[in-house]
């Protein structure tokens, strides 16, 4: 007796659908996407003294080492805005978009033990590490919010608007890119790991690729100025800047090129990374 | 007609063997260039059965080779086989977690595998955030595990500790907690894979009534692989026996267990090896011969619960500046440890030398035995094991009675015992 294929919850074969990606049952895993978020943010701190001050306490730091050598020393202007507040804005937007990448790079090594005994969608994991990092950006934000405000009471005109409608649509932007950029590169991991290698100082490197420690007015009529000005990061730190200080360069156009390249990226890693989840514990 | 719920069909699995290196990519390349001109994965064609006893040609290996396998709903079965069987593999196949080479598996209804238990338990969390994880990392929604949560940390026994980080749990606390949450997962289809090698006694019963439970009360389909016979004679109706990466026997348990057992043991009673180059062994001792000698009234009678056996042991010995002495062990098939005895401990010149022991008639109970050799320097330290060197097997020769069960027990001593 013959029966039918739709009778089965489930058909494993050897090769899927290229555009099978499954996202339905992602969805069927949003508890587990929680449970692992809130694992995150308590695993992180315990046995620490000054628990989740440490947030605090790592981009303050920064902050006082660019001041000093990107201000003070190599005397870069930072586009009208106080020096304090642009490097604290630029750090926080740029450790969001380093910590998703590095992290969500390593998910299939960090987590073959689980992933060897148990299936769940994957995707679950990268995507808890992106939202636990939100919490982390928020409490930065927070920080800066807190340092602006100060600046305001000093007497500096600080802008509030419609424009800081935009930051969550930037932070998403750089979730996405982060998120699509770690997944394939884990997926490339898990058989040849020297891309961990190769990340670990290409993030470092990218930073001063991106207008973080400089405003990209300050680059842009110079001969390498092109290449600043194309690296799909520039126009979202950009954005951010203009959106919280009505300070910087950034048009609209820019912007979408940002956005059809995460989109690319982001479907070229969803791709890569539904391949290789398959099979993945055989050359990990 | 009750249908499948599993359905394996002409399932392979093949495995490289070896480093992932530099060679990979070579290999990599090519059959990304047969696959991108139509052609057929070149490396599919290689690959040879897995036996991990012989050194293979080939890098590749298949450790599933066309397996079929169909499961009943409700139906209880066993797979066992030797180490390296394929078991696993085909655990692996059915729970996700890796994906078939060739063939397919339909199955109905959600599964869920104790492949290993406590997966994902974070050792800084405490026992009520670890279960909520390891329940959603199983699959139960967070409502499914508020309604069970009682009964889970009732059955773990660790009420008191809820609250505690798990790091500061005992490792049976842990197991048991472990253990709890995967049992009250509620899957039409349950994976089971050698829990029972954790957990004290009291534990272990719990735990296979609960699976007796899930099973008859629940009638859930449930797949067990364990080398424990007595649990799989306790649990299954249905046997699968695997041997070298193919399902080679499906049918009632009894049967299957009997032709397992007596798979192994036919004609392993003895080895010899001619020169030390091509024996097994290290620097310091290596195995010339070893042998089952029973001593037997007539030539090829076979072994029963009265025959003496003489385990007869010759060793090349290269070591000359330490005492040393023999330490036989006596395994059953479920690796089950029955004794282990030592020769006397003395120096011994370079050379060929040999031991034997007797086994004496009406010790053993029947059933089939394997035996390792242990070299020991000093009456300390192994200098070598030789494991698993020789099986045997031991029939029963009771005279006929009205019951026909196995004698239970790992020995069959002769007592003094009167009724007066």
């Amino acid at each position: 007796m013959k029966t039918k294929d739709e009778e089965w919850t489930l058909i494993i074969e050897p090769k899927s659908n290229l555009f099978d990606l499954r996202l339905r049952e992602v969805w069927q895993y949003k508890d587990l996407l929680f449970l692992f978020v809130k694992r995150d943010f308590k695993a992180a701190y315990k046995q620490t003294i000054l628990g989740p001050l440490w947030h605090f306490i790592q981009p303050l730091f920064t902050t006082i080492v660019f001041l000093v050598v990107f201000n003070k020393i190599a005397e870069i202007p930072t586009d009208g805005v106080p020096p304090t507040l642009f490097y604290m804005s630029g750090i926080a937007i740029w450790n969001y978009f380093a910590s998703c990448l590095t992290a969500t790079s390593n998910t299939f090594l960090a987590n073959a033990g689980i992933f060897g005994k148990v299936y769940f969608p994957r995707l679950i994991l990268p995507i808890s590490i992106v939202t636990s990092n939100v919490i982390k950006f928020g409490i930065q934000f927070l920080l800066l919010l807190v340092v602006m405000i100060y600046y305001m009471l000093q007497g500096n005109t600080i802008h509030f608007g419609i424009s800081w409608f935009v930051i969550p649509f930037l932070v998403l932007m750089m979730a996405l890119l982060g998120l699509g950029l770690g997944i394939i590169i884990s997926s490339l991991t898990t058989k040849y790991r020297d891309f961990t290698v190769l990340l670990g100082f290409t993030v470092q490197l990218l930073m001063y690729a991106t207008p973080i420690v400089y405003p990209l007015s300050f680059l842009i009529n110079k001969s390498y100025g092109w290449l600043i000005s194309w690296n799909p990061l520039t126009p979202i730190v950009e954005a951010f800047r203009y959106a919280l200080f009505e300070q910087g360069t950034f048009s609209l156009g820019s912007l979408l090129y940002s956005l059809i390249f995460i989109a690319i990226i982001f479907v070229i890693g969803l791709i890569t990374f539904n391949r290789v989840e398959r099979s993945f514990m055989d050359t990990v | 007609m009750i249908k499948n719920v599993i359905e394996v069909t002409a399932v392979s699995k093949q495995y490289r063997l070896g480093l992932v290196g530099t060679g990979t990519l070579s290999h990599d390349l090519n059959r990304w260039w047969h696959l991108v001109r139509g052609k057929e994965d070149p490396y599919l064609k290689i690959g040879e059965e897995n036996d991990r006893t012989l050194i293979g040609n080939s890098e590749y290996v298949w450790a599933l080779r066309d397996v079929n396998l169909n499961v009943k709903d409700g139906e209880v079965m066993g797979i066992i086989g030797r180490n390296g069987a394929g078991k696993s593999t085909l655990l692996k196949l059915l729970s996700r977690t890796t994906a078939p080479t060739t063939g397919s598996i339909k199955i109905k209804g959600r599964v869920a595998s104790l492949l290993e238990v406590g997966t994902g338990f974070h050792p800084e969390l405490s026992g009520r955030d670890n279960i909520y994880l390891n329940g959603a990392i199983l699959g139960m929604t967070r409502q499914e595990i508020t309604r069970k949560f009682d009964e889970i940390v009732e059955f773990a026994g660790v009420e008191r500790y809820v609250d505690t980080p798990v790091k500061r749990y005992s490792s049976g606390m842990y197991v048991r907690l472990a253990f709890a949450v995967a049992a009250h997962l509620e899957p039409e289809i349950l994976i089971v894979d050698e829990v029972l090698a954790v957990g004290d006694a009291e534990f272990q019963k719990k735990c296979l009534g609960k699976m007796k439970d899930v099973s008859t009360n629940q009638g859930r389909t449930v797949l067990f692989v364990s080398h424990n016979m007595t649990a799989i004679k306790n649990l299954c109706n249905t046997v699968a026996y695997m041997k070298n990466g193919k399902v080679v026997m499906v049918g009632e348990t009894e049967n299957v267990i009997n032709t397992y057992l007596s798979d192994g043991a036919t004609n392993d009673i003895k080895q010899e090896f001619a020169s030390p180059e091509e024996a097994p062994g290290n620097d310091a001792v290596k195995l010339k011969r070893i042998e089952i000698v029973p001593i037997l009234d007539l030539p090829h009678a076979p072994i029963t619960v009265e025959t003496p056996i003489d385990v007869e042991f010759e060793f090349w010995n290269y070591v000359d500046d330490k005492p040393i002495n023999l330490s036989l062990h006596l395994y059953t098939m479920n690796n089950e440890c029955v004794f282990n005895v030592g020769s006397e401990s003395m120096y011994l010149t370079k050379g060929v030398h040999k031991g034997v022991c007797r086994i004496p008639e009406h010790l053993l109970n029947d059933g089939s035995y394997s035996i390792s050799m242990m070299i020991v320097a000093e009456r300390s330290y192994a200098l070598y094991n030789f494991e698993d060197v020789v099986m045997f097997e031991v029939h029963e020769n009771r005279a006929p009675s009205g019951w026909h069960g196995k004698r239970p027990g790992f020995v069959r001593p002769k007592l003094d015992f009167k009724l007066v």
